[in-house]
């Protein structure tokens, strides 16, 4: 698409002359008609292909054999003990990492304390990890040969392979979440609030939930979208923890697994389409929640401007 | 570890200490959290190294099956990453310069990767590139075979790598000024020549550090492969399968010298870039 450029006379109101006609130009700092569009075709074509496909294949998979064979899948035991349990998990670490963030955030912005690059890397790190090893390093911990292993088996104490070592793998491989949304957020914004607010009297409660929290709704809300997605699809570190006990430690991810090498696939990509609805409701979530955020942001920085200036 | 840690003093700034309340209890909080979920798990690696020794370390790190794993998981994690690299590009430049119906949906897409459990990913991208899928059917008559082979490892590490390039890149392409481009125009650049010499060098730091994090997540991921893959030993089996199936065996010494290899290499990969980025910010000032 070229753009149609009005001369400058006509930008201005001024009626166009007998040479200002009307013209049809390239801009110097735009592509070509055909450039852009084969540019935007082959960016599309992909996506749509590379990353809309396997979308729209989990859902046809699950609906090959009917909408009757989809429900009576969906209604077995056994998955929906899966999708009880992943929901419990989520439950347990989403709350938990939501605490971290907010105290990781505090602590870091609110309080400058030293050494904060530090634990902003600790925070960061189990991104870096592979999801494989995080469940490794947990074994190591608790597992029959871990460092914790023989103390537990004396005390009868049993971690691996149960729905805590589920919990605990869920906990740190989605801990960076909600903390790396809030650091650079808070970071931001300052500290003058807070302080006006305790010049004012208000204890520190009172200031995180009327001065604080109102500042990082959105970007807290960011966060914990992200983290309930990765805790509720986390497959690899569970993997490894959970010991694969069907019906007992298996969350919807594992069970989707032991379904598929039994080739059965309706039911599993009847339990797929459950964790790809979770995705889609994520990316649409995320997608509203950016424009709150930046939209807050804007504002932020732009008061931020006025009273420098 | 307690939590009385120093403040910072500053005294030239006004802002010499926090008057906040709760920075003891939160930096407490945080501290002990990290100790029990981050610090003492990830150490337990480092440890069980030190118990192997260096000979047992070496012995366990370096068997035939355990180098042919980390030759398929660079390869096909490099390979994966450089696609992106192109694509990636591709798909901010796209997403950011021009306006067409869908954009929304496209820009949302972009996120599935993340948003899309690994293990769906997995199950899904299997059924598309086996023989008889919707995509593998379509090159299975000229002899390819995607699912079940290196190729169909480096599609899964293409397909969760994708969104960490253009989310590098779009932000930085977003707050570029028009004006250089223009310069660069009034100077005679035609437009290839224009992103080749000035907008290519301005993205590079960017591009690094989204090819780079895409490779680091392909290093060590696990879900959308292992069902593609057909994880045969020496030929179609990554790290971090090859540490998932020395855990079934319970061989928990020769999966932490896996690992611990996997994490060094990761660590030197994502400095390197960090180098690499470094150079390429200050070439393109």
């Amino acid at each position: 698409m070229s753009t149609t450029i009005a001369p400058p006379a006509a930008r201005h109101g001024i009626p166009p002359g007998p040479r200002a006609k009307r013209h049809t130009v390239t801009t110097a700092t735009g592509e070509s008609a055909t450039a852009r569009w084969i540019l935007i075709g082959t960016a599309l074509a992909y996506l749509f292909l590379f990353l809309g496909l396997p979308l729209f294949v989990v859902f046809e998979e699950a609906l090959k054999k009917g909408v009757g064979a989809y429900f009576t899948a969906l209604r077995d035991p056994e998955l929906l003990h899966a999708l009880r349990l992943t929901l419990l998990v989520a439950g347990i670490a989403v709350p938990l990492n939501v605490m971290f963030g907010l105290a990781a955030a505090w602590a870091i912005t609110k309080g400058r304390v030293r050494g904060h690059a530090l634990l902003v890397a600790l925070a960061d790190l189990p991104l870096a990890v592979s999801p494989v090893i995080a469940g490794l390093t947990f074994m190591l911990l608790f597992g029959m040969q871990g460092w914790f292993g023989p103390w537990l088996k004396a005390h009868d104490i049993q971690i691996a392979f149960t729905v805590t070592a589920v919990v605990l793998a869920t906990i740190f491989v989605t801990l960076p979440f909600v903390a790396r949304e809030l650091i650079p957020l808070m970071e931001e914004q300052g500290v003058t609030e807070e302080e006006a607010a305790v010049t004012l009297g208000a204890s520190g409660w009172q200031i995180f939930r009327r001065v604080t929290l109102p500042n990082i709704r959105w970007g807290l809300l960011y966060g914990v979208v992200l983290c309930n997605a990765r805790a509720m699809g986390e497959f690899g570190a569970v993997s490894v923890v959970s010991g694969r006990i069907r019906g007992q430690t298996t969350t919807l991810p594992l069970h989707i697994e032991i379904l598929y090498n039994e080739y059965d696939f309706t039911a599993a990509f009847a339990a797929s389409s459950l964790l790809a609805m979770l995705a889609v409701v994520t990316l649409a979530a995320k997608h509203l929640l950016e424009r709150s955020h930046h939209a807050a942001r804007a504002r932020l920085i732009q008061e931020q401007q006025e009273r420098q200036s | 570890m307690t939590p009385a840690l120093p403040r910072r003093v500053a005294p030239s700034t006004p802002r010499v200490r926090s008057v906040l309340p709760g920075v003891r209890l939160t930096l407490g909080f945080t501290l002990a959290y990290l100790l029990f979920l981050v610090i003492i798990p990830l150490s337990t690696l480092f440890v069980r190294t030190a118990r192997l020794g260096w000979g047992g370390f070496l012995e366990a790190a370096t068997t035939p099956r355990a180098i042919a794993a980390y030759r398929l998981s660079v390869g096909a994690s490099v390979t994966a990453a450089l696609v992106n690299g192109v694509f990636g590009l591709l798909v901010a430049w796209v997403l950011t310069r021009y306006r067409f119906t869908g954009k929304s949906i496209a820009d949302a897409l972009v996120d599935l990767p993340f948003a899309l459990p690994t293990a769906v990913a997995g199950v899904a991208l299997t059924t598309l590139y086996s023989q008889n899928g919707l995509i593998g059917a379509l090159f299975a008559p000229h002899g390819i075979k995607i699912a079940f082979t290196p190729l169909g490892i480096t599609v899964a590490l293409t397909f969760i790598g994708l969104p960490f390039v253009v989310r590098s890149v779009q932000p930085v392409l977003e707050t570029l000024p028009k004006e250089i481009e223009e310069v660069a125009a009034t100077l005679g650049a035609d437009r290839w020549q224009t992103f080749r010499r000035v907008i290519l060098p301005a993205l590079a730091p960017a591009l690094v550090a989204g090819v780079s994090l895409s490779f680091a997540r392909a290093i060590g991921e696990y879900g959308s492969v292992v069902f593609i893959s057909g994880n045969m030993p020496g030929r179609t089996e990554i790290a971090p399968l090859l540490i998932m199936s020395k855990l079934e065996q319970y061989d928990y010494s020769g999966a932490t010298a896996i690992a611990v290899v996997m994490l060094l290499l990761s660590a030197v990969i994502l400095i390197s870039a960090g180098l690499l980025q470094r150079r390429a910010a200050k070439r393109a000032v």
